[in-house]
């Protein structure tokens, strides 16, 4: 088995942009401000995806001519990372990934709106269950006829905020992708694991929506959203492992218990240093998830590009899900009690890892789509 | 043969030229190996790091694996170079940091061609982690030293020309202070060596006993006590040794359980069908990394991940061989030979799952343990505070032993 070697390093672009979106959290969003937040039923930040925009975040992947930055999912993977470093509540995963990657792949049809949301007037949200997995067979939740859409969807992130909703309908004529304005549905609040992502349940009852992709080209589209999200999701969550092992560590030089510091111990240098080296694999795991899901986006892309993409975003969800929930449970028990409290952020990070790790397809999901893609098939029964 | 620049100037396409202007004159397939590599020295493409004349071209060492890749492109690997690991990963990276030039001239080239096989002396029955704790006693002894201890795991010993050893030349200093590097040649009277059998049967390794071995001072590498610091050139190298070389997708012992699954559908069940991709999926994390590490070794960033390929590297093994046992189920019972043998090096990929699940056992020992793997990475990487030392300002002779 052949692959193309993809660069698994950070552009100096790329350092530029996570150091801009770095700054603005630590100074707009730091954990003291989240805490309070998710205790407001005002969770999104919508003040700072504002700011976010202003850098550039909105509409990275969105070409130029659209007021995109023209990048690629390699710089939206960075962003994720910040983002997930800081576990801030704002639409990018819904939005600026999910929704975006599936109005791109439907071409010109939907210009306008990614217009809109390249320059961060509106937000969107992918109106799919955020568990989707990649691949799985086309929803049915909502039904289409006449241009009129009919069905409850459950657990859909960002879609509380959003302005637009990308609906993946079915109808007499297959499978769709219908763009509807969010005051044409009823949007409820779920009350969710995760604090920092608010989840909605989008009810449509005779929406009016207009198709962007029909048929196997919707199938297409929602593929390759789910697909990119899956990599991206992975880079939010090396961010929040980051997280927990730098606070960890530098939590266990500090902290001290039986005349020395508790970061002595090799009880606990020993599984800091398994950390370490889960976080460094994963780092080049989600570069790689980037690069492939880049690649496959380019203009000439082939079959052989889209299988690599797929393959490296299982890979990733596969890996550094896992990664992310072990660093932050291992977060949780080695800063002991105070680990245990509402005070301390560490708990947000826990939910925000457990929560990413059913998003998008779990890890055994991914597993098994991959076993498909590299040809180790699950047995037959 | 060619005028182009040297050193430190040279870039990824330089270097591909050279090697492909080398191929065109030493045709690979009509020229013999031990040739072959000595001209390939004498070009200084054997370590591209190293100084001209010494096998190198004083290039940046991320370009050897530049000059590995185009030879393999061409269709040059040299083959049998597995009883060669310890000379080449770990002898001659020390010699050229350390060693005079006569040393260099005398060791490098019959080193690099595979004439001259070396040994690591190192290990001791009562200094294996702690290194630095070992009672080998070197002696001076007019324009030279008499060596007396005892050696053990000493791999190839068997096989060997000469041996990098560490010996105890003043007991009265702290441990890592009273230590003194040598080349040591396993001809010279009073080398002893053992074969100690091991538990996969067959004996790569060996006892060396050293009853007053006469050693030259002009072998000495380094300074008189300050054999504490050349031996961690030789232990840094030797991590990166392992498990350093980029490989494709499978390449490692993952093809083998991947192989079995494919082609024997028979002996799927869901749960080996689980381990297996999960496995798969360690396996792919741990070659991104090492590939991740090259692409920054290659524009001169190198990062601490190197530590942690050996380690990862030790684990994957052993779990991927005990599951390839399992798939195998009842074929597992059996074992290919228990003959006692002494072998010319590790030979994972010609044996059975047995072997491999035995040998692989060894991977998380030698070349230091896994737990000692993570010291390092929570203490250099992290940062984390080191053990309360017992030892540090005792003289050698006082410690508990
Ligand atoms: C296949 C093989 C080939 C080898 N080849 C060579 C060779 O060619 N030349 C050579 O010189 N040596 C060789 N060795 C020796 C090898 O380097 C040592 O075995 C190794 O360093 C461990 O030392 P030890 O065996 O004395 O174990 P010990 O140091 O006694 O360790 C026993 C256990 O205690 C643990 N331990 C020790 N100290 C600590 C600590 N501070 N914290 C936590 N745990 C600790 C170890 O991890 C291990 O699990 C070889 C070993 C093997 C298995």
């Amino acid at each position: 088995m052949s692959e193309k070697q993809l660069d698994l390093l950070y552009s100096e672009v790329e350092e530029e942009l996570r150091a801009s979106v770095r700054a603005l959290l630590e100074d707009k969003s730091p954990a003291s401000s989240v805490l309070a937040r998710v205790e407001t039923d005002q969770v999104t930040d919508t003040a700072l995806w504002k700011e976010l925009a202003d850098v550039g975040a909105a509409g990275l992947p969105v070409p130029e001519e659209l007021g995109g930055a023209g990048a690629s999912l390699r710089e939206s993977a960075v962003v994720a990372e910040e983002l997930g470093r800081a576990v801030a509540p704002v639409p990018f995963l819904g939005s600026a990934v999910l929704a975006t990657a599936a109005l791109q792949a439907c071409g010109t049809e939907a210009a306008a709106e990614l217009e809109a949301l390249a320059a961060g007037e509106s937000t969107a949200a992918l109106t799919v269950p955020l568990a989707a997995m990649p691949g799985a067979a086309f929803p049915e939740d909502v039904r289409a006829r006449d241009g009129r859409l009919e069905g409850t969807v459950r657990n859909v992130a960002d879609a509380l905020t959003a302005d637009t909703l990308v609906v993946a309908a079915s109808g007499p004529d297959g499978p769709g992708l219908y763009v509807v304005a969010a005051d044409e549905a009823r949007i409820t609040p779920v009350v969710t694991l995760d604090l920092t992502r608010p989840l909605a349940e989008v009810s449509l009852e005779g929406a009016a929506g207009r198709r962007v992709a029909a048929g196997a080209d919707a199938e297409k589209a929602l593929r390759r959203a789910l697909v990119a999200g899956a990599a991206v999701l992975s880079a939010e969550q090396l961010g929040v492992a980051q997280w927990a092992l730098d606070a960890t560590v530098d939590y266990v030089k500090t902290r001290t218990q039986f005349g020395r510091p508790i970061g002595s111990f090799q009880a606990i240098k020993h599984r800091l240093a398994d950390l370490w080296v889960a976080v460094s694999q994963s780092r080049a795991v989600v570069r790689s998830a980037a690069s492939a899901v880049a690649a496959a986006q380019e203009p000439g892309a082939g079959d052989a590009e889209r299988t690599e993409a797929e393959v490296n975003a299982s890979l990733a969800q596969a890996f550094v899900s896992g990664v992310a929930v072990t660093a932050a449970e291992e977060a949780v028990q080695l800063h002991g009690g105070i680990g245990f409290t509402w005070e301390h952020p560490v708990h947000l990070y826990l939910k925000r890892a457990k929560s990413d790790a059913l998003a998008l397809g779990t890890a055994d999901r991914h597993r098994l789509a991959l076993s498909g893609l590299v040809d180790l098939p699950a047995p037959t029964a | 043969m060619t005028t182009a620049p040297a050193g430190a100037s040279l870039d990824a396409p330089a270097l591909r030229q050279r090697v492909a202007d080398f191929v065109a004159e030493h045709d690979p397939a009509t020229t013999d190996q031990r040739e072959f590599l000595a001209a390939r020295f004498d070009a200084g493409l054997a370590w591209v790091h190293f100084p001209e004349g010494e096998g190198g071209l004083g290039a940046p060492r991320a370009l050897q694996s530049v000059v590995d890749e185009e030879f393999e492109r061409l269709g040059y690997t040299p083959v049998g170079r597995e009883g060669l690991v310890i000379g080449l990963g770990m002898a001659a990276p020390t010699i050229l940091a350390f060693g005079t030039s006569e040393q260099r001239a005398r060791y490098l080239k019959p080193l690099y061609t595979g004439e001259e096989v070396w040994c690591q002396l190192f290990s001791e029955p009562g200094a294996g982690s702690d290194l630095a704790a070992l009672g080998t006693r070197a002696v001076r002894d007019g324009d030279g030293w008499t060596v007396t201890g005892q050696k053990v795991w000493t791999s190839l010993a068997h096989r060997a020309d000469f041996a990098i050893l560490v010996a105890r030349t003043d007991p009265d200093v702290p441990k890592h202070k009273g230590i003194t590097y040598f080349i040591c040649d396993m001809s010279t009277d009073g080398v002893d060596v053992r074969a100690l059998r091991q538990i996969t049967g067959e004996a790569e390794f060996n006892e060396v006993y050293l009853n007053d071995v006469r050693i030259p001072d002009t072998q000495r590498l380094g300074d008189e006590g300050e054999g504490w610091r050349v031996a961690q050139t030789t232990l840094m190298n030797e991590r990166v040794s392992i498990g350093g070389y980029p490989e494709p997708r499978e390449g490692g012992l993952i093809a083998v359980v991947s192989h079995i699954w494919r082609t024997r559908p028979e002996l799927r069940t869901p749960g080996l069908h689980d381990a297996l991709m999960r496995l798969w999926v360690d396996a792919e994390a741990a070659r991104l990394t090492k590939e991740r590490l090259r692409q920054q070794l290659a524009i001169g960033q190198p990062g601490p991940e190197g530590s942690a390929a050996k380690f990862s590297f030790s684990r994957l093994n052993q779990e991927i061989s005990g599951l390839e046992l399992e798939m195998l189920g009842g074929e597992g019972l059996t074992y290919d030979d228990w003959t006692f043998r002494r072998p010319e090096g590790v030979e994972m990929a010609k044996r059975s799952a047995g072997f491999r699940y035995l040998r692989s056992k060894g991977n998380s020992i030698e070349g230091g343990t896994s737990e000692i793997l993570r010291n390092i990475i929570a203490e250099r990487v992290l940062g984390l505070p080191a053990e309360p030392r017992v030892d540090k300002d005792v003289a050698w002779k006082d410690l508990p032993k």
